[in-house]
This record gives C-alpha cells, structure tokens and sequence, in this order.
C-alpha cells in the first residue's frame, strides 16, 4: 500500500469537508452518559455485568437495520497501538484504556459516531463532526440514543434525569464541546482575556495540549459545565453563539493584523514555519504542534501559496506517536520517530492540491 | 543531556508536564522513557482527582458527623440494597455504585447536586418508553422558561409562538 493510501486509513473518518468555519473551529462534539438498569456502574461492577453490558449492547446493534454499518469492537482483541490511535482520532478516551478488558467500542464506518462501553459509565454515545456543527452532532447522538433506548433499559429518574456513575454528569449526561484555533488571539495578547470570561457563563475552557488556559498548537476546548437544570438545547445554543463570539475575536485579530504594518512580519512567521516544515530531516512533535499553528492559520488565510487547510489539519493527527508508527509500520525509537515525522510532514504536504 | 534516571545513556526524550500550576520537566533516554510510560507524552493527564474534590464537598456541605453515620450504618440503612455500595465508600470515591443509590443517598444528593450544578432538577431529555405525561410536564417546564426570557428580551413575536405552543402542551396534560 502506498503512503498516501495508508495515510486516508489513518486519519479520522469524521476529518473531511465540508467544515463550517472550518478556518477557526476544528471540531465539534457531543458525548451522552448512558447506564442500564440492574447493573453496577462499571467502576463498582464484576467482570458478568461488564459482560452483560457488551452483549446487551451487541444485542441492541443487530436488532435494528439503521445499525448496520456499525462495528463493535473489544479492546482486549486488539493490540496497544490500535488503542491508542482510536485515543489520538479522537474516538475513545485515554481513560478507556486504563483496563482494556470487558471494554469496548462502536463504530460507524465514517468514524462520527463512536460508543464508549464500560467507560465511567456503561456507554458514552459520542458524535464528532468537522467544524462548528455542534447542533448537528447532537442530532446525531440523540439519533443513535433513540434507537438504543428501544432495546436498553436506561437508568432514568423523574427528578434527577439520566443517572451517571459520577453526579457532576447527571442530569442530560451531555458533555458538548467545541475545539477552536485562536493563534491570532494569542499574537495579540487577547487569548486570555477572552477565554476568562467564558466560566460566567457556564463554560469550561482548556487548552487541547496540555492543561490551563495555556496551549501548544492554540487549540482550545470549550465545553459545559453543568448537566443539571439545562436542557440538552439550551447548553448547545449557548455553546454555539459563545463559540461564534470567539470566533468573531478571532477574525477581528486577524484582519488586525493584516491591516497594519504586522502584516509582513505575519506572512514572515507562517511562511517560515511552512519552510522549517517543508525542509526539516527531523523534527520533534512539540515543535511540529507550534509550526503547524501557525502554518494552519496562514493557509487558512491564504498567506502560504501552496499549503492548504485540510492538509494541515490533517497532520494534526498523522504526527501523533501511535498513529505515526502504524504509518511506517513498526515500532520506532524516539529518536527514529523525529526522523519520520518530519519525512511524513513532507511527503503530505506536498500533496497539497493548490 | 545524560538520561536524569540512569545517567548513563543520553537523554532523548524531553517531556514537559504542568500539574496544579506547577511545571515540571523530565529528560530521560529511550529505554527509562518506555519503562517509566513517558513515551505517550502529551497524551498524559494530570493526576488531579475530580473525585476527591466531590467527596471534600460532601463533608463540607452536610458538616455530617461520622459517628452519626457509624450509627446509621450499624442500622444498616447506609448501604445500597442493590450493589452494596455503603455511604463511606461514597465520600471516599465521589462516585455512584448503581442507578439505585441515587434513591439510597438521595437525602445527601441534593445539596451536593446543588453545589455542582446550580440545580437539582432535570430538564432537558425524557426517554421514551418512560411515557407521555412526565416528558410533556418536563417540556412545559423548559417552554415556561424560554417564554419568560423571550419577555424579557422582548421578543414578542417569539413569545407568542412559544405560549401557544405552551397552550398546546399543557391541553395534552387535560
């Protein structure tokens, strides 16, 4: 198989176009906690109930034709790295991975759905899409719990909603979250002052690499901090127009910064991480994160003649540990791994259609 | 750089981790980095229990003391009859055994509930199976909200959709 053929299988499904906004959001996603009736959460729960979760779920997915591009997949038939690059596309938590066994993890063919089992809770119903599409995959997930919930006996209270292993979920059990790119922002000095405010308003920020408000790569995550009180609704409404008032500071920074003098020294700073990128024989992952910020924000604002913003955001996943061994096909050294990144970087690059 | 837990081999891997503000950095060679699981670098998390937090929660809000609990537990009234999870597991771990201890414990919920999230009551999602009147109920609850904050942004013409759309509901409740 040729690179680039391993390279499409690599990447995450859900990573395509068209992404709405796509030149300030990364991503959008919805995660619901589900648990059954008459089985101990996971955490509190022996290895028959764990069992008995798998199957009720395998039970479920058979039982309706809407499931049929749907793979269930155990964590302990596949090996680490396998794990770990569903971790690095953003489909299953690093907390899944804890203890493989009794675990496990549904699949659609195009990677936007993913179900958690045996997580926290018995199942994480997860939607993920390109962009601010946030509303969209609610609508995704609330699809897939209305027809899970036909066949699973879910844990519901009148007063107190879905009920969760852990009360900070309970409620909706639904974590919404947006990943937003602001290295304009971040240029001006302004990153901080706008993410502070968003806890006023119910809203968790951090950064995607690495904790706090301080980021490698000027990925941010916003998501809610309550499921109790709000519907499922309101917390999507609030997120997305927060999310479009960040994004429009972040559009305003950046036309700031093409309007004055900055403008040079902006095309000098992306252009010249496109060189190091282009050029590099080797080349660290926390150095690829800062030059592929900074390459993102110049091929989205068309300052960086052939690089193109789906590539970019494309190698935001292909210079990850896991997926970066599963590329060459062996298991490589530290050093080895500097070597590769930098020949995968340049190879994908050039692959840029512009 | 030597490797700072062999000193013997050089150090290849540089890993960078903030805890609680503060930051730490190690240097390791290849073979320490894999035997101490470095090697999966920024996909670390810090290890700052949520759950722990909770359960320091739980004390402060009920100031319950623990020899009435020991009391309550000698009666045998502290343990989920369905997963067996006592209330001293719960304040140790922060977390639920089963659906059923959220009825066991309800009496301490509420007043953690309120702490977390500013609420104690669900509004949003109804199953279901679980019947009609609950989720017409809870969807009345949501449209009474919205057409309060339509008012008071005065969105008439918003407000007028939603009380019909109220008028409606609450004729399903009839």
């Amino acid at each position: 198989m040729s690179l680039e053929a391993q390279i499409k299988r690599l990447l995450p499904g859900w990573l395509k176009e068209p992404a709405p906004d796509g030149d300030i959001v990364f991503s959008s996603r919805v995660r619901l906690a589900r648990n059954i009736n008459q089985i101990s959460f996971p955490y509190h729960a022996g290895e028959v109930q764990l069992e008995e979760v798998i199957d009720q779920i395998g039970a479920a997915l058979k039982s309706s034709s809407q499931f049929e591009n749907f793979v269930l997949q155990r964590l302990d038939d596949m090996d680490q790295h396998d794990r770990v690059v569903l971790v690095e596309k953003y489909l299953v938590s690093l907390d899944l991975l804890k203890n493989p066994a009794h675990r496990g993890v549904v699949l659609n063919q195009d990677e936007t759905v993913a179900i958690m089992l045996n997580e926290e809770d018995h199942l994480r119903i997860q939607s993920i899409l390109p962009g601010l599409q946030l509303k969209k995959a609610w609508e995704s997930a609330e699809q897939i719990d209305q027809l899970l919930e036909v066949k699973l006996d879910f844990a519901f209270d009148e007063e107190k909603g879905y009920l969760t292993t852990c009360p900070t979920n309970v409620g909706t059990g639904l974590r919404a979250s947006v990943l937003v790119h602001l290295p304009a922002l971040k240029m001006v000095g302004q990153v901080k002052k706008v993410l502070s405010v968003l806890p006023n308003v119910g809203l968790n920020v951090r950064g995607a690499y690495g904790e706090g408000t301080d980021s490698a790569g000027d990925l941010y995550q916003i998501s809610n901090q309550v499921t109790l009180g709000l519907s499922e609704e309101e917390v999507i409404g609030k997120i997305v127009s927060v999310t479009k008032q960040v994004i429009d500071q972040e559009r305003a920074a950046r036309d700031a910064l093409l309007a004055n003098e900055s403008r040079l020294q902006l095309e000098n700073r992306v252009n010249r991480a496109y060189g190091l990128l282009t050029h590099s024989r080797l080349i660290s992952s926390e150095e690829t994160i800062k030059l592929l910020s900074d390459v993102l924000m110049g091929a989205v604002m068309n300052l960086i003649p052939k690089a193109e913003g789906q590539t970019v955001k494309e190698l935001f996943f292909l210079i990850r540990p896991a997926i970066l061994q599963k590329l060459i096909g062996r298991e490589l050294s530290p050093g080895e791994r500097d070597h590769y990144r930098a020949a995968v970087i340049r190879e994908h690059l050039a692959t840029s259609s512009k | 750089m030597w490797c700072e837990r062999c000193k013997k081999r050089q150090a290849t891997v540089h890993v960078t981790k903030i805890v609680n503000n503060h930051k730490t950095e190690s240097h390791l060679c290849e073979v320490c980095a894999n035997e101490t699981g470095q090697e999966l670098g920024f996909l670390f998390e810090p290890n700052f229990s949520f759950h722990h937090l909770l359960a320091g929660l739980l004390e402060n809000e009920f100031g319950v003391k623990s020899e009435t609990l020991t009391e309550r537990q000698a009666l045998g009234i502290e343990k989920c009859p369905t997963c067996g999870l006592t209330f001293t597991d719960f304040r140790k771990i922060g977390l639920m055994g089963c659906a059923d201890c959220y009825h066991t414990f309800a009496e301490y919920l509420n007043p953690l509930l309120r702490r977390i999230h500013g609420s104690i009551s669900h509004t949003g999602k109804v199953p279901h199976n679980i019947g009609g009147r609950i989720r017409t109920r809870k969807e009345l609850e949501v449209l009474r909200r919205r057409l309060k904050e339509a008012i008071k942004r005065e969105a008439y013409e918003e407000a007028a959709q939603l009380r019909d759309e109220i008028k409606a509901k609450e004729a399903e409740l009839k």
